[in-house]
């Protein structure tokens, strides 16, 4: 059973996000990074299929400049057995498509049996690249999951995946593409043998050369979609404490309501 | 790799990654623990680093290391609640070429990190996010620590606690004893971000020269303690420093303390604008030289702040006092490898190295500071207070007759000041400060 994680590095979810001065980017400068929670999820579930099966490999594979290296790492120490990271400046500003053609190009050299994505990264958000990879590889997929059994002959899978009101049970043919939500299992913590062994473990570099992937096929140039502007949240103002008694607070209210916010 | 390491320390802070960095050079193999998500992250000082260990660490350190200003002005000021009066001191000499004086500010979240690589690049192991919740033992001697995570029992040779004032570690084996509150001091600061010319305009500095101040009296509610600015490339590190005796005394925050500081008239014109980016507090172990428990035992030294290495007179100096213990556990294991002995004895060229250096020398000659400090607090309110009180009166402009001016201000220090107890306080303060 082989299977890859692709993983993405995010500011940590508690970092105070400012936008960068021409407001086309976040400012990265004191922020701490960590392996976007959602991807953590696959490569719990990758590391449990791996587990149970008794034999396999788990690669996980990242896209990024050096710092994602430390992501990468991260992985290796919790129990994947070998790391890809796809970087090249011409990489720079690239859209979802164009990170995806990369992904693609990348899991194909290699027969993975499963290959998870997070459901959506939390720095974006726009939890596009997983189908959009499968969509690519023309590899069935189920987003969203958060239950996942594998047959005990390693061809089959069933997906569970939380709607409105209900369950929905999949049943799919491997290979597929799965995106995970957070109830599909709790993910372990590096041993310290584990920390201490990443270090020796495979750490494979891509350049979109490597991939066959000519440089002017992706980045900001090729960008199908461009972001404008990223803003702040508008400031909150100060809440307005009514005066008077119940009975005049609630016409002061009932007015306020009308006038000022205008929801009736 | 083998299973046993030769040192495994404690704390990446300045005094751990500098003995990782000496000891990973030698050869030696060497895994740090760091219980924050990256070193420097739990850690906080002031703001002013003096470098002379430094560079014997790494030579030309200033090519590389993120320092923010080099300091060509100290700024020493006494407050009452609407006056200043400052003494100030700059220097070109220490305006010429780096290293210039020895002295930087900096900041931790990015000078511990860049510390920390060079013991990586070095060879060492380093670990973060993970606490080392005990050592391990094996007839009476320390044979390695064991960490919080799945497998985490590590052997080494020799274990250096380098995890900060309130080492667990330190008490657990049996080398330091409980603190009382009047040995330790809780500063409160934040990371005031204001843009680089603003900065060197209020402060008068130009290009990367910089200035620490430090202010005392009513600013810091006449406390023994004191508040103080540093000034970074564009941002200032704006605290205030207490013994913890003294928050309780006065029955203040340390928040409202730094508040307090940063209301100051003379104080708020300083920041003013400035965007807070971060808020840190931290213990501060100022107890001086009776402080320092016994640094050796069998297979274990103790370094930095975990050994209360601060001199807290007027020189305000943990992170090089650190840096320099660390250095000196490092090469006392390299002597000890060779002779394979990492008992007590083997292990006690560690205290011969720090006595005759200026660790201990300068924690000796300060010893009595803290004491003092506690017992003369109207050095700290009555003194400043009387002072600027009596340098208004003889600036204030009227039509009095400056002979009546000056007999009143006489008149004034002679019903407010005992002239015996005050020399008696002088002399204490000239034997603490200045006496070997």
């Amino acid at each position: 059973m082989n299977i890859a994680v692709c993983i993405k590095q995010v500011p940590a979810t508690e970092s105070k996000i400012r936008p960068s001065a021409d407001g086309k980017d976040i400012d990265r400068t004191g922020l701490s990074f960590v392996v976007n929670p959602y991807d953590e999820f696959g490569l719990e579930e990758a590391l449990k299929i791996k587990e149970q099966v008794g034999k396999g490999t788990v690669t996980v594979i990242s896209i990024g400049e050096d710092k994602t290296i430390e992501a990468l790492r991260t992985c290796l120490a919790v129990g994947a057995d070998q790391a890809i990271h796809i970087k090249d400046p011409a990489l720079s500003g690239s859209d979802t498509h164009a990170i995806a053609l990369v992904l693609t190009a990348a899991l194909q050299k290699e027969n993975y049996d499963i290959i998870f994505f997070g459901k959506q990264a939390i720095d974006n958000d726009s939890g596009a690249v997983g189908i959009h990879v499968a969509e690519l590889m023309n590899l069935p997929h189920v987003a969203v999951i958060n239950k996942l059994e594998v047959s005990p002959d390693d061809k089959k899978a069933v997906a569970h995946r939380q709607i409105e009101g209900g369950t929905e049970v999949i049943n799919i043919d491997l290979p597929a593409i799965f995106t995970c939500q957070k109830e599909l299992n709790v993910p372990r913590y590096a041993s310290l043998p584990g920390i201490m062994k990443a270090k020796q473990k495979p750490m494979t570099i891509y350049s979109l050369n490597d991939l066959n992937i000519a440089t002017d096929a992706v980045g900001a140039e090729k960008a199908m979609i461009t972001l404008d502007q990223l803003s702040p949240p508008e400031k909150r103002t100060a809440g307005t404490a009514l005066e008077g008694n119940a009975g005049e607070a609630v016409t002061a209210l009932v007015r306020l309501l009308h006038e000022e916010a205008k929801i009736f | 790799m083998s299973d046993k390491f030769d040192v495994a320390i404690v704390g990446a802070g300045p005094s751990g990654s500098a003995a990782a960095l000496t000891l990973a050079k030698a050869g030696l193999s060497v895994v740090v623990f760091e219980r924050g998500e990256f070193p420097g992250s739990k850690n906080m000082f002031g703001g002013v680093l003096y470098t002379p260990i430094l560079e014997k660490l790494v030579p030309n350190f200033w090519e590389e290391a993120p320092l923010e200003r080099h300091i060509v002005k100290r700024r020493f000021g006494l407050f009452s609640e609407f006056s200043e009066a400052a003494f100030e001191f700059r220097c070109e000499d220490f305006n010429q070429k780096p290293p210039f004086n020895q002295s930087f500010s900096a900041l931790r979240a990015q000078f511990d990190p860049w510390l920390a690589k060079k013991a990586e690049d070095a060879g060492a192991l380093i670990i973060p996010e993970t606490v080392v919740d005990d050592l391990l033992w094996k007839d009476g001697k320390v044979i390695g620590v064991k960490a919080r995570r799945e497998g985490g029992e590590i052997e080494a040779d020799v274990v250096i606690l380098a995890d900060g004032v309130n080492s667990f570690l330190a008490k657990k084996s049996g080398l330091r004893k409980d603190f009382t509150w009047n040995v330790l001091a809780v500063a409160a600061k934040e990371i005031i971000a204001l843009p680089r010319g603003t900065i060197e305009d209020r402060f008068g500095l130009e290009g990367d020269e910089g200035l620490a101040m430090e202010c005392f009296g009513d600013v810091v509610a006449g406390t023994v303690g004191a508040g103080f600015i540093y000034t970074n490339k564009e941002t200032l590190s704006v605290g205030v420093a207490c013994s913890i005796n003294a928050f309780i005394d006065k029955k203040i925050v340390p928040n409202d303390l730094l508040e307090r500081f940063k209301n100051h008239p003379s104080i708020r014109r300083l920041i003013r604008g400035g965007e807070t980016l971060e808020y840190a507090g931290h213990m501060i172990p100022e107890g001086g030289h009776k402080q320092v428990p016994e640094v050796i035992s069998d297979g274990l030294l103790l370094v930095g702040d975990a050994a209360h290495f601060v001199n807290a007179s007027f020189y305000h100096e943990g992170t090089n006092l650190a840096m320099a213990s660390g250095l000196f556990a490092a090469e006392t294991i390299i002597e000890a490898k060779k002779k394979d002995d990492f008992s007590q004895r083997g292990l006690k060229g560690y205290l011969k190295k720090l006595e005759e250096s200026f660790v201990l020398k300068d924690l000796k000659k300060y010893r009595q500071v803290e004491d003092w400090a506690h017992k003369n607090g109207r050095f700290f309110k009555e003194y400043p207070d009387l002072m600027l009180d009596v340098l208004k009166d003889y600036f204030t402009v009227s039509e009095t007759p400056k002979s009546v001016i000056q007999q009143n201000i006489v008149k004034k220090l002679r019903s407010q000041l005992k002239p015996l107890r005050t020399l008696v306080e002088l002399n204490r303060f000239r034997k603490s400060f200045f006496s070997s």
